[in-house]
């Protein structure tokens, strides 16, 4: 009884692993075919919520970090102001009044009523089902009005050629672009660059999220805070949410 | 109604004033194409748009061009679709001077895309939804039935069918321009735009600016051919271009007067009648002074209104005085800042809250004097090879019934 | 009299324009006898198989890629058989020609069969085409991309193994 019988255990390990081997590939062909992501649908609805009352530094943070990840900064010295594009901006506000001052961040604010998407003649300027406003630069004509109808003038026409442009990032000369709200990350379940920037240096400023999820924590702060959204009397319907301001 | 005896005859074109006028729009017309080869090799920077100011010149010159041409159909929409008989001579020249100003405008307006090069997605994939793809079936369409028109004028058996193709042609120009009004009527964004007089206003602009280009066309090409060309017709049109000058300024100012009242748009209000340097000029000086003021005066002193030279030179200030209203109205709409925070101060980056910088630049007026070429061309070569022109428009022609009058 | 000399030159007009289509059909094939050398495509970086058949994909990938594009950028399907992300992850080289050598994109191999043919591509005036290291975490493909090119070639292996 003490002497095991190791030949029969040494096959039936073998046999086992033929086995697992030989099934193998067929159980993981199958979680291989669901590795595909998407579509988007209206399921989710992707905003922000940006808190006005944040220091000041925190949107030149945001700026930067767009700038690196989707490859539209510019050198200083190659700078030219009027016609380099700026996805994600620094605004400045001062009660003339009063004196008092604020600032915040302002993009594209992925509108579920995009003026910009009425106007495009091609379709080019579109809508993802979840709320991702995007230029289609395929069909993109470079007619530029977009640019002309944005509320926001958050739309970038690009001057020059483009070099160096980032792999997941394509951009080119004589289209329109603008603030994808990051959508090669949100795919992946990331969050924006911005966001993401702003959380590593331990802010909250640039909350990012599903507004259709009643638990997500974008819905439970613009349930908890009454929000703004910049010109909301046009009826656009931002998905760019506001405190503070 | 007595038979038409117009006798229609080709020009000459021969002389040395005519190669030489072909060879100057020749030139113009390339300058304007290599300035787009210029603008597309090394992209929009080297133009004086930007991000602010999106549309420049060669949009004003364009959009100019495109109004001209449904206003210049004018006199064959009279003479066939109102029945008003002493225009019919002059009906053929009109559809071809149309067709010339929208062609000429077309030109600028794709040369100037971001991406010329795809001028057949912009011509296979349409969002409905835009005003400019419906432009684009409007200007085809306005081609094919303008030329159809045409043919039927020309072609003695389709003659008695002439009447129903101008009446088409004559509501599908309203589209048209009520098309290209509601470009800047459906932009909400802008305070300058946003406005549902901006159809209507077009359409007055088109028929003062059409006319007025036509009324030039016609005393140069009879005036160089040695054709004569009678007051009769030309005080007729000359009344006319007053009547329509008066029309395009009445809608200039309920426009304003509205904004004006309404509090929300004192800003652009001011900007654009007060402080805003270029474009008060503009609108003050060059279109309501020299563009509607200065050219009613000299149309009804009797003076200058009865002489053909002082009939060309209004109608040549209704011109300027168009363009700076394109000027005021495209570039100045954009160059007022968009109101994120109405009441409050902002500055960033990029521009908000400053009144956006705009000069035009040689490649973008290159380009928009090559579609005033191009026009000129197209009709230059048109009479040539088309009898177009009447022998003669003198007065026992137009009217072989009428009693002389003071027009 | 006129109709006769029209008939003739309408006539010797036809034979010029035959004579042209022949004489051009001629030149083609002597263009394979190696007055220009076909297009050499390199090899692609790894895999040993693509997603289709090479003679299926020289006929086809325009149509594949224009509709792939629709669907990631307007639909946000991504990872899917003719996703770019895929083409470049085998198909990018090195070329001495691109950054000295040492970036790999896919760039050396389109335009390989695409000057052959003259057949201008304007894609890379936006899209850079560059595979970068850990291409999984740059693109939008899902993580385990690279094991599921292993299990692919596995199961293939194996599949052929069992035919023997």
């Amino acid at each position: 009884m003490n002497a095991v019988d190791t030949s029969r255990r040494n096959l039936l390990k073998g046999g086992a692993a033929a086995a697992i081997v030989t099934l193998a590939p067929g159980v993981t062909l199958q979680t291989v075919q669901a590795a595909v992501t998407g579509p988007a649908t209206n399921a989710k609805r992707w905003g922000m919520l940006i808190d006005a009352n944040a220091p000041e530094g925190v949107w030149d943070l945001a700026v930067d970090a767009c700038k690196a990840e989707q490859g539209w900064g510019k050198d200083e010295k190659d700078a030219n102001p009027a016609t380099d594009p700026q996805w994600i901006r620094k605004v400045s506000i001062k009660d003339p009044k009063t004196g008092a001052k604020a600032s915040l961040p302002v993009m594209c604010q992925h509108c579920a009523n995009p003026p910009c998407v009425d106007v495009c003649p091609t379709g080019a300027s579109m809508k993802r089902e979840d709320g991702i406003v995007l230029v289609d630069k395929h069909i993109c004509i470079g007619c530029r009005y977009c640019m002309m109808a944005c509320p926001y003038s958050c739309r970038s026409f690009v001057h020059e050629d483009v070099h160096g442009q980032r792999p997941h990032m394509p951009r080119g000369k004589g289209t329109v672009e603008s603030c994808t709200m990051c959508v090669h990350r949100v795919d992946k379940g990331q969050k924006p660059a911005c966001v993401e920037a702003l959380n590593k240096a331990g802010s909250n400023a640039i909350m990012f999220g599903d507004l259709n999820d009643p638990n997500s924590e974008i819905s439970r702060a613009v349930s908890k805070y009454v929000t703004q959204r910049i010109r909301a009397d046009l009826g656009v319907e931002p998905g760019v949410h506001y405190r503070g301001i | 109604m007595a038979v038409d005896t117009t006798v229609y005859k080709e020009i000459e074109g021969t002389g040395g004033d005519y190669y030489s006028l072909v060879g100057w729009l020749a030139v113009m017309i390339a300058a304007g194409l290599g300035s787009t080869y210029y603008m597309e090799h090394h992209g929009h920077v080297v133009t004086g748009m930007s991000n602010a100011i999106v549309w420049g010149t060669p949009h004003v010159f364009a959009v100019f061009l495109i109004v001209a041409a449904s206003g210049a159909l004018n006199i064959a929409s009279i003479s066939s679709v109102f029945s008003k008989y002493h225009y019919k001579p002059l009906a053929r020249l009109s559809a071809i001077t149309a067709l010339a100003l929208l062609a000429g405008g077309l030109m600028v307006l794709v040369l100037d895309l971001g991406r010329p090069d795809r001028l057949i997605v912009a011509m296979t994939k349409y969002n409905f939804k835009s005003i400019f793809a419906w432009n684009i079936y409007l200007y085809t369409g306005f081609f094919v039935i303008v030329l159809t028109y045409l043919w039927m004028m020309m072609e003695r058996r389709m003659v008695p069918h002439s009447k129903k193709a101008g009446l088409f042609a004559f509501v599908w120009r309203l589209a048209l321009t009520t098309g290209t009004g509601s470009i800047f009527g459906f932009l909400v964004a802008r305070p300058g735009y946003d406005a549902a007089i901006m159809a209507p206003m077009f359409i007055a602009m088109s028929f003062s600016f059409g006319l007025a280009f036509f009324i030039i066309l016609v005393s140069v090409t009879y005036k160089t051919s040695g054709r004569p060309l009678g007051d009769l017709i030309l005080f007729k049109m000359r009344n006319l271009l007053g009547v329509f000058i008066a029309a395009a300024f009445y809608f200039t100012v309920v426009q304003h007067l509205t904004n004006l009242y309404a509090a929300e748009h004192s800003g652009v209000e001011a900007f654009i009648l007060m402080d805003g340097g270029i474009y008060t000029f503009l609108f003050w000086v060059v279109q309501v002074g020299l563009g509607t003021v200065f050219p009613m005066a000299l149309l009804f002193n009797p003076a200058t209104g009865r002489t053909c030279q002082g009939i060309v030179i209004a109608s040549l200030l209704v011109i300027v005085g168009g363009l700076a209203q394109m000027y005021v109205i495209i570039v100045g709409g954009q160059a007022f800042p968009l109101q994120l925070f109405p009441g409050m101060e902002v500055s960033s980056s990029f521009f908000d809250g400053a009144v956006h910088a705009y000069a035009p630049s040689l490649p973008e007026v290159l380009l928009g004097l090559s579609g005033i070429a191009m026009t000129l061309m197209i009709v230059t070569v048109a009479i040539k090879y088309l009898p177009l022109m009447p022998t003669s428009l003198s007065d026992a022609k137009v009217d072989p019934h009428h009693a002389s009058k003071d027009a | 009299m006129r109709s006769a000399s029209r008939i003739l030159s309408l006539t010797i007009l036809g034979f010029v324009l035959i004579a042209f289509g022949i004489g051009s059909g001629l030149m083609a094939t002597s263009a394979q006898a190696g007055e220009v050398p076909l297009p050499k495509p390199a090899k692609a970086f790894k895999g040993e198989q693509c997603v289709e058949p090479t003679d299926v994909m020289r006929r086809n990938h325009f149509e594949f890629l224009k509709h792939q594009r629709d669907e990631t950028l307007r639909e946000g399907i991504r990872g899917n058989k003719y996703s770019l992300n895929e083409c470049i992850d085998c198909h990018a080289v090195t070329s001495p020609d691109v950054a000295g050598g040492k970036v790999r994109t896919l760039k050396p191999f389109c335009a390989e069969c695409h000057s052959y043919a003259a057949v201008s591509i304007d894609c890379f005036q936006c899209h850079s085409g560059a595979a970068q290291p850990g291409i999984g975490s740059q693109s939008a493909l899902p993580a385990d991309h690279a094991d599921k090119a292993l299990v692919a070639a596995l199961e293939k292996h194996l599949n052929t193994g069992a035919k023997q």
